[in-house]
C-alpha cells in the first residue's frame, strides 16, 4: 500500500522560507537612509542599465533585491497602481502605506499558495513634507511588512551591514555623508566597492513635484572622495 | 494591484492600462444631440533660435457667453514639451491630463523618456480616439511643441480632429482665432528669433485675434489676467511671468494707440 504524500505545514513553510532567504542572500545588498533633505537609496549594482532603485510616484521610490525579473514585475505593478490611483482620485491620495500593503498581499499570497515563493525583498520609501513624515516600508519575501525608521538594509549579508550602518548613521547628515556611510557599510569585502558599481538615487524633500532623482556616476565618484 | 498575464499586459501604455481596468474615458459614440459646453480657443506656437514659444489666451466660451476667464490652455507636458489645446474644454483638459500621465507613466515603466517624436505620435492617437466625440461637436485640436534633446532644436506639431499630425517648421495657430493670430505670425516670423522676440510676437498675435474674434480673450488688465506664454529651450519649460506680460501688453497697447 502506498503512503499518501504528506508534508507538515510547518516544514513546508520553513522550506519555502529557507529557499527564499537563500536566493535573496546570494544577491547584493541595498541601503536606504534619511539625510538632511530627504531619503537616499544606495545599492551595490554592477549593472548600469538593470536598476534596483526606481521611481514609483511623486514622492515614492521603489527598491528591490533578489531575483531581478520578480522585483521588476512588482515595480511595474506598483507604478500602475500608483498612476491609476492618482488618475482616478488625486495625486495626494497616492501613499507608500497603501502600496506597501498591496505588495504585502501579493508576496504573502505567493508565499503561501504557490510552489515557489518570490525570492525578493522590497522597499517602498516615501519622502514626507517633514522628516518625521518620512516612511520606509521594508517588505519581506513572505509578505511581512516592517515599518523602518532612519535607515534600512535589504539583501546580501543584511545583519552585518545593518550593524555597520548602526555604527555610522547620524541623523540629519548631508547627502555626501549619507552616501559615504552607506558605501562604507556596504563594502564588507576586502576592497571597497568601486563607484561604478554603486547605484544611488534620492527622494529630495523640497523638489516641486517629482522628488525622485538618480545620481550620475560622476557625482557618486565626487561624493566618495 | 493590477497584475496581468503575458497576453493581457498593457506594456507602458497608460491608455491601454485604463482600458484593461475599465477606466478609459474614451467612450463609443453616444446620442447625437448637440450640447452646449465650454470651448477653449486660440493657441499659437512658433519656433525660435533656442527652441519654441507657445501661447494661449485664457477665455472659454459657451455659445456667446464667457464661461471661464482664467483657463490655462498651454500646459507643460514634461520637462521639454508642452501642449496647447483648443476645442471643447472638458475633453481637451481630460486629454491633456491623460497625455501628461502617459508620458510620465512610460518614463517610469520603461526607465527612459519617450522621444519627442514619440510623444507627438502618442498625442495624435489620443486625438484620434476622441473622434466619436468630435463628430458630436466636442472637437479637440491641440498643438504640441517641444525641444528635441536629440536633434537639439525646437519642433512643432499641428493636429486635425481625426488625429492627423503635421510637423510645422515656422509657426502654427489653432482655435477660433487661428486665422487672425496666424496672419500676425506669418507677417512677423523670421528665422532665428530670440525667445523674447518670440514671446512678443505671440503676445501680439493673441492681441490681434482677441480684437477680431469674440471667442478669444485679450489681456485683462482689470483682473490681472494675461495669456499663458511659455518658452521651451534646452533649459526646459519656462512660463513667462504675468509681470513681464503686463509690460509687453502695455507696450503693444501703446503702439496700437498710436496707429
Amino acid at each position: 500500500m502506498s503512503m499518501p504524500f504528506y508534508v507538515a505545514p510547518e516544514q513546508m513553510m520553513k522550506d519555502r522560507a529557507d529557499y527564499a532567504r537563500k536566493g535573496i542572500a546570494r544577491g547584493r545588498a541595498l541601503v536606504a537612509m534619511q539625510y538632511n533633505d530627504g531619503i537616499a537609496l544606495i545599492a551595490e549594482n554592477p549593472s548600469n542599465t538593470l536598476r534596483k532603485i526606481s521611481e514609483i510616484y511623486d514622492r515614492i521610490a521603489f527598491a528591490g533585491v533578489g531575483k531581478y525579473n520578480e522585483f521588476d514585475q512588482l515595480r511595474v505593478a506598483g507604478v500602475r497602481a500608483a498612476d491609476l490611483k492618482g488618475y482616478q482620485f488625486s495625486r495626494l491620495d497616492v501613499d507608500a502605506r497603501g502600496l506597501a500593503n498591496q505588495y504585502a498581499q501579493i508576496l504573502g499570497q505567493t508565499f503561501t499558495h504557490e510552489m515557489k515563493p518570490l525570492e525578493v525583498e522590497i522597499l517602498v520609501a516615501e519622502v514626507g513634507l517633514s522628516p518625521d513624515r518620512d516612511q520606509l516600508f521594508h517588505i519581506m519575501y513572505d509578505g511581512t511588512v516592517i515599518d523602518e525608521h532612519q535607515f534600512t538594509v535589504l539583501g546580501g549579508d543584511m545583519e552585518a551591514i545593518r550593524g555597520r550602518m548602526a555604527e555610522r548613521f547620524i541623523p540629519g547628515s548631508s547627502l555626501q555623508d549619507a552616501v559615504k556611510f552607506a558605501h562604507q557599510a556596504l563594502s564588507i569585502g576586502d576592497t571597497p566597492i568601486s563607484s561604478s558599481e554603486l547605484e544611488v538615487a534620492v527622494l529630495s524633500r523640497n523638489s516641486s513635484r517629482r522628488c525622485f532623482t538618480r545620481l550620475s556616476e560622476s557625482s557618486i565618484t565626487q561624493y566618495l572622495i | 494591484m493590477p497584475l496581468f498575464s503575458f497576453e493581457q499586459d498593457p506594456g507602458a501604455s497608460f491608455g491601454e492600462l485604463l482600458k484593461r481596468v475599465g477606466l478609459s474615458p474614451f467612450g463609443e459614440a453616444g446620442p447625437t444631440t448637440e450640447m452646449l459646453v465650454p470651448h477653449a480657443t486660440t493657441c499659437v506656437a512658433l519656433r525660435c533660435a533656442d527652441g519654441v514659444v507657445m501661447a494661449g489666451d485664457r477665455r472659454a466660451t459657451s455659445g456667446n457667453l464667457i464661461s471661464h476667464r482664467e483657463m490655462e490652455k498651454v500646459v507643460q507636458a514634461d520637462q521639454f514639451s508642452g501642449v496647447a489645446i483648443a476645442g471643447a474644454a472638458g475633453p481637451a483638459m481630460e486629454m491633456v491630463k491623460l497625455f501628461q500621465l502617459q508620458i510620465e507613466h512610460y518614463e517610469k515603466v520603461e526607465g527612459q523618456s519617450l522621444s519627442l517624436e514619440g510623444k507627438a505620435n502618442q498625442l495624435s492617437m489620443f486625438v484620434r480616439s476622441n473622434l466619436p466625440a468630435a463628430m458630436q461637436g466636442f472637437m479637440v485640436v491641440p498643438i504640441f511643441a517641444g525641444y528635441d534633446t536629440l536633434l537639439q532644436h525646437g519642433r512643432l506639431w499641428n493636429y486635425d480632429a481625426t488625429g492627423g499630425r503635421y510637423e510645422e517648421h515656422d509657426f502654427v495657430a489653432t482655435g477660433s482665432g487661428m486665422l487672425h493670430a496666424g496672419t500676425v505670425l506669418r507677417m512677423g516670423w523670421k528665422r532665428d528669433l530670440t525667445v523674447d522676440e518670440g514671446v512678443e510676437l505671440t503676445a501680439r498675435a493673441l492681441w490681434e485675434a482677441s480684437d477680431a474674434d469674440s471667442a478669444t480673450g485679450g489681456p485683462d488688465a482689470l483682473r490681472g489676467i494675461y495669456p499663458v506664454i511659455a518658452s521651451i529651450t534646452s533649459n526646459g519649460f519656462t512660463r513667462v511671468s504675468d509681470a513681464q506680460l503686463k509690460i509687453t501688453y502695455e507696450a503693444i497697447a501703446k503702439g496700437v494707440g498710436q496707429r
